[in-house]
């Protein structure tokens, strides 16, 4: 026990005293909280755009006020609706005719090349324009936004997140720092030492299991405090399930290791192999359900689309174990086949 | 041709408090093979660093080939060849290939370029692998090409740091004809070396110790002075001083 | 110059040779472009609807039939509570229950107003905002038929809007994306390669034999970016293509303009590549740094989120980044046709980037320690 307290300590020297690996450590995720939190918001606020203006009467002024009283929009001088959409500065127009008292007809032309956008603001500016008012007849629709009332867009993003920073220092730090011991040849040294193989291998992998769950404590704290994202289910089955899915980013990462020789590999495999995959697959930036089958199929090997799955029900719904049983259990079964899979190749390379 | 090729005068080099050249000072003649001895970690690689102009000296002042080293750094470099502990030509380039590009960027001529080219590889024997890539080539072969590669110039002077490391004593005695070789044509040769038997081929010999140079002569007097019957005792009497352990 | 010629012949040499790298530079991108506008696809489409209808009117038959025909909505569930459609909705099945409550029909007819119950899982708000917002636009509609037909003489009061959507009439999501995406797969393998190029000649030593080499300092750099620079242009040359037969993208710009910008941004990027190089010893680290800022770099380009919402200092990383500047001017050049005059001031700043990157990478690159 006491030797492995050693080989641990050894490893913890390692990452500490690179500053780079630092860097990707507890930059990354802090830097992709942040950003995530405040800057990256699909929320359309202060859209530049020009009105046209050829009726110039009380109507039109006055519908004018209003779209320039809403904080969603910012009126630009300027008449040349093309030529603004060329220079991109503004998203949107809207167009008076000139005998608009009688036609109450009104053209809003969006630029469409970025498509949710022009949605979105044709949508608010029609909302603007006509306010519903009271009519005969009138359905009224009751909406309630579940789990997430201020619409805070981190929600989505702090589940994500976890799932990608958990997979990058699993995967890639501890197939890049077994790699690097093979590169050197330290492994060999390790392996002859009358230490058994397996707890070289689990002593390599106790520090990275460790500094995970040091980072999914960060995420969560930033989370919290930070960006208002509540903790609504339990704690304990919230760290039960992450430290599952780190075991089975682990295992990959150990897989990773047993069949490659550089650490560029290494890094080339887990980082653009795995990286890409995880971004595009976990569905936490782009809908699973838009993509065509053969994608949607692949998502299913993606161990973190399971974990975000939980990640979102446990955090966000507070729901209990009954909710996420079985997406846990793929989760296991992952685990368990890569962990397999993993010591085997590392016992054939012993041997 | 009077002209020291390397006049060097209390020169030294610090990283942060440790000093890994002391103040050192010598010459080196014109034409002469000289031996810069000294135990792992003694300075010797700093040393020729700061002589080939990739590293600045802290203090002290030195001239390779006529030229100030903290000043005169292109200029150096277009007189001088250099060989690396680390073997540097490169590996997914075949012998042709490498012996191109070095040759072409010292600036010389197509027809010199194919004329030397195939002078070299006649006198390596190696016209079966002129178009391997050097990377399958055996390390004896790669450290002839290497040095051959860095003497194509006709350069002033060849700096060769740890040329042999690694090699069989017979590619080692071929490897040292190829020194002499390029001594009799005139290049001033500065080696650095391990082994003391090389030592003995040498003209003169310095021995560092700690970032200083503690003995400089021909070897026949080394020994003599230290009352030695070989090079390896004269090393010995003046490496037990040294505070600095080898790594 | 001709030790630049040599510089170049032994680059290319080594790198068509390097059956690790060929694929990075000329497969990578294409398949990545083949499959990342697949993936990468933001429409708000396909939003599955649990339905709890307590009515069983002909109105609520209706109003469903339409939702379900609209083409945005599917309705995965039809539940008896609002327990049961909250289960699916914890599981993931659906997206929005949607409830209408008992005597719907009734109540709209004789008390003039009747309400209906959304209820959206807003943990991902882009999602739960537009559903909603479709779902309201099809109960106006609904709701002006039914008007119409109670109430067929009452002329419509409304102001009739009337909305185009210029240089994507189909709102198609992938049109916007494969330019964007073009870019990122030229900045990787620019900003990423060649830095890693580079630090590994320091790593095997060679690095080391050209700098006591009389070789200037810009003929070994210019020697390392002339590659990658023809590499960067040929793989967006390919990517352009790609567009054009699978999306069916065609730059509605100059494309001379395109190439000019594209000329100066690999510059710029190549300028970044070295100076991660510079402040790297071995390809691990370079790795490791170029990916933290490529990251960031991408996050913040506007790719995917447009940098107009960000917060002002959101908008001051982006401003800082090459990256921006250039999908907001490859969008403008393919999608809308944007000429010199429009591009003029990104090209500049564009400009400024190259210099100052390449600038610091040259101060930075030492051939004396």
């Amino acid at each position: 026990m006491k030797q492995f307290l050693v080989f641990v300590r050894k490893e913890f020297y390692h990452v500490f005293r690179d500053r780079r690996t630092l860097l990707i450590l507890f930059g990354l995720p802090t830097m992709q909280i942040l950003l995530f939190g405040y800057a990256l918001t699909t929320e359309v606020k202060n859209a530049k755009i020009i009105v046209v203006d050829q009726a110039k009467d009380a109507a039109s002024q006055q519908l004018i006020a209003k779209i320039n009283a809403s904080t969603y929009f910012d009126i630009d001088p300027g008449e040349d609706i093309e030529a603004a959409f060329k220079r991109g500065n503004i998203r949107c127009a809207v167009v008076f005719p000139a005998d608009f008292e009688n036609e109450k007809r009104i053209q809003i032309v969006a630029d469409a090349s970025d498509p949710n956008t022009a949605k979105t603001l044709t949508n608010y500016l029609t909302a603007i324009i006509q306010p519903p008012s009271a009519q005969p007849y009138q359905i009224i629709p009751v909406t309630r936004m579940l789990y997430n009332p201020s619409l805070n867009g981190s929600m989505n993003f702090v589940p994500g997140v976890i799932a990608l920073v958990l997979m990058i220092i699993c995967t890639t730090l501890t197939s890049v720092s077994i790699v690097r011991e093979k590169e050197n040849g330290t492994m060999e040294i390790l392996l002859v030492s009358p230490f058994n193989p397996t707890y070289v291998v689990l002593a390599k992998a106790v520090p990275y299991l460790v500094l995970s769950l040091l980072d999914f404590i960060l995420i969560l704290l930033l989370s919290v405090f930070v960006l208002d994202v509540p903790i609504r289910g339990s704690l304990l089955l919230l760290f039960a399930e992450s430290s599952l899915f780190i075991i089975s980013c682990l295992s990959l990462g150990l897989l990773i290791s047993s069949v490659t020789q550089s650490q560029q590999t290494a890094m080339l495999i887990s980082m653009m192999g795995m990286m890409l995959p995880t971004i595009l697959f976990t569905g936490f930036i782009f809908p699973l359900e838009n993509m065509p089958l053969p994608l949607r199929i692949i998502s299913n090997f993606i161990p973190s689309r399971w974990y975000y799955f939980i990640v979102k029900a446990v955090m966000l719904k507070g729901l209990g174990f009954w909710a996420v049983w079985k997406q846990t259990l793929v989760l296991a079964g992952m685990t368990v086949t890569l962990l397999t899979i993993s010591i085997k190749r590392f016992k054939i390379r012993l041997a | 041709m009077n002209e020291k090729a390397i006049t060097c005068k209390g020169l030294t080099k610090r990283f942060g408090d440790f000093v890994a050249v002391d103040n050192i000072s010598f010459e080196v003649n014109t034409g002469e093979i000289f031996g810069f001895l000294g135990a792992n970690g003694a300075g010797k690689t700093t040393a020729m660093r700061m002589l080939c102009g990739l590293s600045y000296p802290t203090s002290g002042e030195a001239a390779v080939a006529g030229y100030d080293v903290f000043t005169k750094q292109e200029s150096i470099k277009k007189n001088i060849g250099y060989m690396s502990q680390k073997f540097s030509l490169y590996e997914n380039l075949t012998v042709k290939e490498n012996i191109r590009f070095y040759g072409g960027i010292y600036g010389l001529t197509n027809g010199e370029l194919k004329e030397k080219g195939e002078g070299l590889i006649n006198k390596l024997g190696l016209q079966g692998e002129s178009k391997k890539m050097v990377g399958e080539l055996p390390l004896g072969w790669k450290q002839k090409l290497a040095f051959s590669v860095a003497i194509i110039h006709q350069p002033k002077i060849v700096f060769l740091d740890e040329p042999t490391g690694g090699v069989d004593p017979v590619t080692r005695r071929q490897f040292w004809d190829l020194i002499y070789e390029a001594a009799d044509s005139g290049i001033t040769v500065f080696v650095t070396t391990h082994y003391m038997d090389e030592a003995e081929y040498c003209n003169r010999i310095s021995i560092m110790v700690d970032g200083r140079i503690d003995a400089l002569d021909t070897p026949a007097s080394l020994k003599q002075r230290y009352r030695a019957e070989t090079m390896d005792e004269v090393f010995y009497a003046l490496a037990r001083g040294a505070k600095r352990s080898a790594d | 110059m001709r030790t630049l010629r040599f510089l170049l012949e032994k680059e290319f040499k080594q790198i068509f040779r390097d059956k690790g790298l060929l694929p990075v530079i000329f497969i990578m991108p294409v398949i990545q472009l083949l499959i990342m506008p697949l993936a990468a696809n933001f429409d708000v489409k396909n939003i599955n609807l649990a339905v709890i209808d307590h009515d069983h009117s002909g109105y609520s038959q209706q109003l469903l039939a339409k939702i379900g025909s609209s083409g945005y909505f599917r309705i995965t569930a039809n539940t008896a509570s609002f327990p049961e459609a909250m289960k699916q909705i914890e599981s993931e099945e659906a997206d929005i229950i949607i409830e209408i409550p008992a005597n719907f029909e009734e109540q709209l007819i004789k008390e003039g107003a009747g309400p209906v119950y959304l209820a959206a899982d807003a943990i991902n708000g882009t999602k739960a905002g537009l559903g909603s917002s479709y779902l309201n636009t099809i109960l106006a509609d609904f709701n002006s038929e039914i008007r119409m037909k109670l109430l067929p003489q009452q002329a419509n009061t409304g102001i009739d809007i009337r909305s185009s959507d210029w240089f994507n009439p189909y709102l198609n999501y992938r049109i916007y994306m494969v330019p964007g995406i073009l870019v990122i797969l030229v900045t990787m393998v620019c900003g990423f390669v060649a830095a890693l190029n580079i630090v590994r000649e320091k790593e095997v030593g060679t690095i080391e034999q050209i700098n006591v080499t009389p070789v200037k300092k810009w003929e070994f750099i210019m020697g390392k970016m002339i590659p990658f620079w023809i590499i960067g242009m040929i793989d967006f040359t390919i990517g352009l293509l790609i567009a054009r037969l699978v999306y069916g993208i065609i730059p509605v710009g100059n494309l001379f303009l395109l190439y000019g910008f594209l000329s100066v941004y690999l510059v710029a990027m190549l300028g970044f590549g070295l100076l991660i190089s510079t402040y790297s010893d071995t390809q691990l680290q370079a790795m490791f740094v170029a990916f933290f800022f490529i990251i960031i770099f991408i996050l913040m380009s506007g790719l995917f989120i447009s940098v107009d919402n960000m917060p002002v200092w959101g908008k001051v990383i982006a401003r800082l980044s090459p990256v921006t500047y250039f999908i907001d001017v490859m969008r403008m050049i393919v999608l809308k046709g944007s000429g010199f005059n429009d591009i003029k001031i990104p090209l500049l700043i564009e400009i400024v980037f190259a210099i100052i990157l390449n600038g610091w990478a040259i101060l930075n690159y030492r051939k004396t320690a």
